[in-house]
């Protein structure tokens, strides 16, 4: 079915660069581009407001929105959180770890009024360099994991590039592309998935693997993502419970079947990479000036189907009864144009919107976020559609949406239950209200990154950066796992399980950090000079929870200490190590 | 791995029961204390388990259980007899053997025909549903039966594999400890002394009660409670149960040399040791295509650990107390589509049970000719699950309530299959 294409002359054995030397490379890369634009940065004196966000309408109609919700549902909000937890939650949300010492600091400091805005702003790498970096590869370990799941290109076998996608998105994420753009991309990309390879474009790694059996899950995940739409299940029958029919996830299967993987091969035959392109498709009844599609009703009926968007636009409707459903890739780019209706449909706007929402607040408008058909109406609906307005007519601006969350009433609200808000629970099954910051886990890579930040173990050993990221894949792969089913399905059992308590508890990465190594934090903590037994107590502190330590707790450290015969470095190792098993330090709040 | 003992001057109940006490958690100080049974007296053997064979990604069950000799759906593979009354695929002959203590029910009849919703719906009895998250199978039976063994240390739900679904509104104490099939678990030792151990554990209860103490909402217990639960494990010699390589080798033989055998045997040493619920996860069903080739090179993987399996428990007498199930999120076609392979298929298809009080050697319920609609009574997710309480002696009138305050009956409501107890 797939044609194969040996291209062993076109990977000879010099030209393969190792993947993860090509990350560094952009990492590098990155860092000088960024150079550029933070050139860019206002001086002193002139608080120029393209960064105060605070004052955006945008920030204004999601709190008023909020606070009429509220009313109407008796609810009223928590307190604002305290600078310390804000700082902090943004933190792993916008750049994927906790705060520095140094970091929690300035921002505690910072007197101006819109400080927040200021923070925001850094993070988005946009008056900061330093960020621009950290930020494109949160965004981009945030959407490499949407597209391709945590297993994908994984296994051995698989002709997904993991670092294709990566770097790919990488890219994007630090030149802010659009999202329109870059939802046109991944629709429509044609090239190879590996980055060492000719004619690399990363793009094509969210539909590679994705075209088997009759292109199923290209056509799933894309109204999945993109849409927040589950037709999965319309594959085999009319839906159960929502409107979709069995024609209409055909009819949007039909913008896919011109969309072929090559494979490549290389010193034997096994399939190494594969390039995406683009081919006349003739279609199942061999006829290509009318390429159709088969599908099978239950009854057993077999009817056909042409491209159409899910709103019912059909390729007829747009290039007329002569091309609108011809197979040739020279009369119509089936993926073209799928690429143009997927951006001018507002289901678009609507489900990047609300996923964005659900990655801030931790629930969406919707449960879950990318289920967004009639079947189950979201709770705000109001503003989900003005927001998915003004991010469209922000010219699909991914920064400033994240920068209108952030800056977001609702987000700066504490976690802590009042008596006024108890009921709304999403955990007890409750509609969110988001009266409350909800807590919830870090995400694996924000654990791993923030432990990192917290205890700057890695600098123990003077690993290579490649080996660094191979330790971090080792590390995330130990919690996942794929199904190997057609839908790419994959579990973890990363969250809140004996697992992962046994590896906070005992685990290499928390050893090097409790073990006093020079480089790591405890070693530079306990041999400055400059602080007192206290501020060393407290830096410890900051650095895993960002707050100082309670009088109590630093009486408790003391006496650990004391208990120890005075071996400090081994009492403060202790109190580091249950600072970092706490369940303040694992959990978002 | 550094075995710790009691730090000097203090039993190790006393030990123990400290950490607990100081955790603030919900299992009580006395669980843990029952619990610390270095050398505890050998458990009783009374105690009822449930093992789950998983085969994820939906089986083919007209080529295995099902058969239809003759007919355009029927493959290529021909039916033998058994040792019960009942015909099976010719490449099962060691589950052959054992047909007289297993039931195939061929009635299965679902809605759920993809794989994440199939997955659930057949693992809890419910579909899916936004607001709610039901409890599975290996939670419902773990908190059920978790009072026969208060000795346990070993979570009372264990996944070998990890396809398994979550605890939902029971919480995640009944969370599946999911582990490979080596039963290598990872990060178990420490090479912390046993006093400094206490003491870390203190300094850590106190942060964990402080933060629990703000009224932040469920998580920060459920880490708490977790925490007891990983720290009962760190100094339990049941742990060894896990450890499929000290079987003698002859037995790891009968149950063959791969992940799934080894899964197998692990489920046995586990529910010899007391575990509740084990599911061991067997994937690579999902075959789109070029199915009957796959299965004729799967099948005997499977023959050999399911049959040794059932002889095991059989033999050493647990096999009354011990409910097996076979099965996966949903059957495949009958028709057999352009690349020789099966889709997904919910309307008709086959589990297998046996085990506790359930009646072996028996076909139950009868598909059409060629396979594609069910022509007796229809079973459902439900159905079996209520089945299988009923052949551990779990009361169908069990109740719980989700977090919402609604009540949920236990299986969903769903119907005792009769024909498996007459």
């Amino acid at each position: 079915m797939l044609k194969t294409s040996d291209s062993s002359s076109r990977c000879t054995p010099g030209r393969g660069v190792r993947s993860d030397r090509i990350w560094s490379a952009c990492r590098s890369l990155s860092g000088l581009l960024v150079v550029v634009c933070a050139s860019a940065q206002p001086s002193v004196g002139f608080p120029p407001p393209p960064y105060d966000g605070s004052r955006a309408p945008q920030v204004a109609l999601i709190d008023r929105h909020m606070h009429q919700a509220w009313r109407q549902s008796d609810l009223e909000p928590s307190p604002a959180a305290s600078d310390r937890k804000w700082c902090r939650r943004v933190h792993l949300d916008v750049i994927g770890r906790i705060p520095t010492v140094a970091e929690l600091n300035a921002f505690l400091d910072d007197r101006s009024a819109d400080k927040k805005a200021r923070l925001v702003a850094k993070l988005l790498g946009e008056t900061d360099e330093r960020y621009a970096g950290e930020y494109a590869s949160h965004w981009a370990t945030v959407w490499t994991n949407i597209l391709i799941g945590r297993t994908g290109g994984t296994g051995d076998d698989s002709l997904t590039s993991r670092a294709g996608m990566h770097t790919y998105l990488r890219e994007q994420f630090r030149r802010n592309a659009p999202y329109d753009r870059l939802v046109r991309e991944l629709i429509t990309a044609t090239g190879a998935t590996r980055p060492q390879d000719e004619g690399f474009n990363g793009a094509t790694n969210f539909l590679v693997t994705k075209l088997a059996d009759d292109a199923v899950q290209a056509t799933a995940k894309t109204a999945q993502i993109f849409l927040g739409l589950q037709v999965q299940c319309t594959q085999c029958h009319n839906h159960p419970f929502n409107d979709w029919k069995q024609n209409q996830f055909w009819e949007l299967n039909a913008f896919f079947r011109q969309a072929r993987a090559l494979r490549r091969f290389e010193g034997g035959n096994r399939a190494v990479s594969a390039e995406l392109i683009d081919q006349d498709f003739a279609g199942e009844s061999n006829e290509p000036a009318e390429a159709d599609v088969f599908f099978e009703m239950r009854n057993g009926l077999v009817k056909v189907a042409y491209p159409a968007f899910v709103d019912g636009t059909s390729l007829v409707d747009l290039h007329g009864a002569e091309l609108g459903n011809s197979g040739y890739v020279s009369d119509v780019n089936r993926r073209q144009e799928l690429g143009k209706l997927l951006i001018e449909s507002r289901w678009l706007d609507k489900a990047i919107v609300n996923r964005m929402w659900a990655h801030f607040l931790g629930y969406g408008f919707t449960k879950p976020p990318d289920d967004m058909g009639p079947h189950n109406p979201p709770s705000h609906p109001e503003l989900l559609d003005a927001l998915g307005s003004e991010f469209r007519a922000s010219g699909f601006d991914l920064k400033q949406l994240i920068r209108w969350i952030a800056l977001s009433e609702p987000y700066a609200l504490a976690s802590r239950t009042t008596r006024h808000n108890e009921s709304d629970d999403p955990t007890i099954g409750a509609r969110p209200q988001f009266s409350r910051f909800y807590l919830r886990p870090m995400q694996a890579e924000q654990l791993y990154e923030s432990l990192l930040v917290a205890t700057r173990a890695d600098r123990v050993d003077s690993e290579t950066s490649e080996a660094q990221i191979e330790t971090r894949r080792r590390w995330l792969s130990q919690f996942t796992r794929a199904f190997g089913t057609d839908d790419g399905g994959e579990t973890t059992t990363f969250n809140g399980t004996i697992p992962q308590t046994l590896m906070m508890m005992n685990g290499e990465l928390v050893r090097k950090a409790t073990e006093l190594e020079p480089g790591n934090l405890l070693y530079d903590v306990l041999s400055n000079s400059k602080m007192s037994d206290r501020e060393q107590i407290e830096h410890l502190y900051l650095a895993a929870l960002s707050r100082p330590p309670t009088r109590d707790e630093i009486g408790q450290a003391n006496k650990l200490v004391a208990l120890r015969g005075g071996n400090r470095a081994e009492a403060l190792a202790d109190v580091f190590w249950a600072l970092l098993n706490s369940n303040e330090f694992i959990l978002i709040h | 791995m550094t075995r710790f003992s009691t730090p000097s001057g203090m039993t190790r109940r006393h030990f123990l029961s400290h950490l607990a006490g100081a955790s603030a958690m919900a299992v009580p100080a006395l669980t843990f204390a029952q619990s610390l049974a270095d050398n505890a007296a050998e458990l009783k053997r009374n105690h009822k388990s449930a093992i789950l064979l998983w085969m994820g990604g939906g089986p083919s069950t007209i080529d295995m259980w099902d058969m239809k000799p003759g007919a355009p759906t029927g493959g290529p593979f021909r039916p033998i007899n058994t040792s019960g009354d009942v015909q099976i695929c010719e490449h099962l002959p060691q589950v052959a053997q054992q047909m007289h203590h297993l039931a195939v029910i061929r009635s299965m009849s679902t809605r759920e025909a993809d794989h994440d919703r199939g997955r659930y719906y057949m693992h809890t009895g419910y579909v899916p549903n936004p607001n709610v998250e039901h409890p599975s199978y290996g939670a419902v039976i773990a908190r059920e039966m978790e009072e026969q063994v208060p000795e346990l240390d070993v979570p009372p739900f264990v996944s070998v594999g990890g396809a398994s679904e979550g605890p939902g509104f029971l919480g995640m104490a009944y969370a599946p400890f999911t582990v490979d099939s080596n039963g290598r678990i990872q990060n178990l030792q420490t090479d912390v002394a046993p006093r400094r151990l206490y003491e870390r554990m203190q300094m850590l209860a106190s942060l964990e009660k402080r933060f629990i103490g703000e009224n932040r909402g469920s998580l920060a217990t459920d880490h708490a409670k977790v925490l007891d639960k990983t720290l009962a494990l760190l100094t339990s010699q049941q742990m060894q149960a896990f450890r499929v390589n000290q079987e003698p080798q002859a037995a790891r033989d009968r149950y063959g040399d791969s992940a799934f055998g080894r899964g197998c045997l692990m489920a046995r040493r586990l529910v010899e040791q007391g575990v509740p619920f084990v599911e061991v996860d067997l994937g690579g069903w999902d075959n789109h295509s070029n199915v009957h080739n796959t299965l004729r090179d799967k099948l005997p993987e499977v023959d050999q650990a399911t049959s040794a399996l059932i002889a095991d428990l059989d033999q050493r007498g647990l096999l009354q107390h011990t409910v097996v199930i076979w099965m996966g999120e949903f059957g495949r076609t009958p028709r057999i589509n352009g690349n020789a392979g099966r889709d997904h298929w919910a309307r008709s298809w086959s589990a297998v049970v046996g085990g506790g009080t359930i009646r072996g050697g028996q076909a139950i319920g009868q598909t059409s000719a060629d396979g594609s609609r069910v022509e007796s009574e229809p079973f459902a997710a439900q159905d079996l699950m209520a089945s299988v309480c009923r052949a551990m002696g779990i009361s169908l009138d069990t109740t719980y309530t989700s977090k919402d305050g609604r009540p949920m009956k236990i299986a969903n409501g769903g119907k005792v299959i009769e024909e498996l107890f007459a």
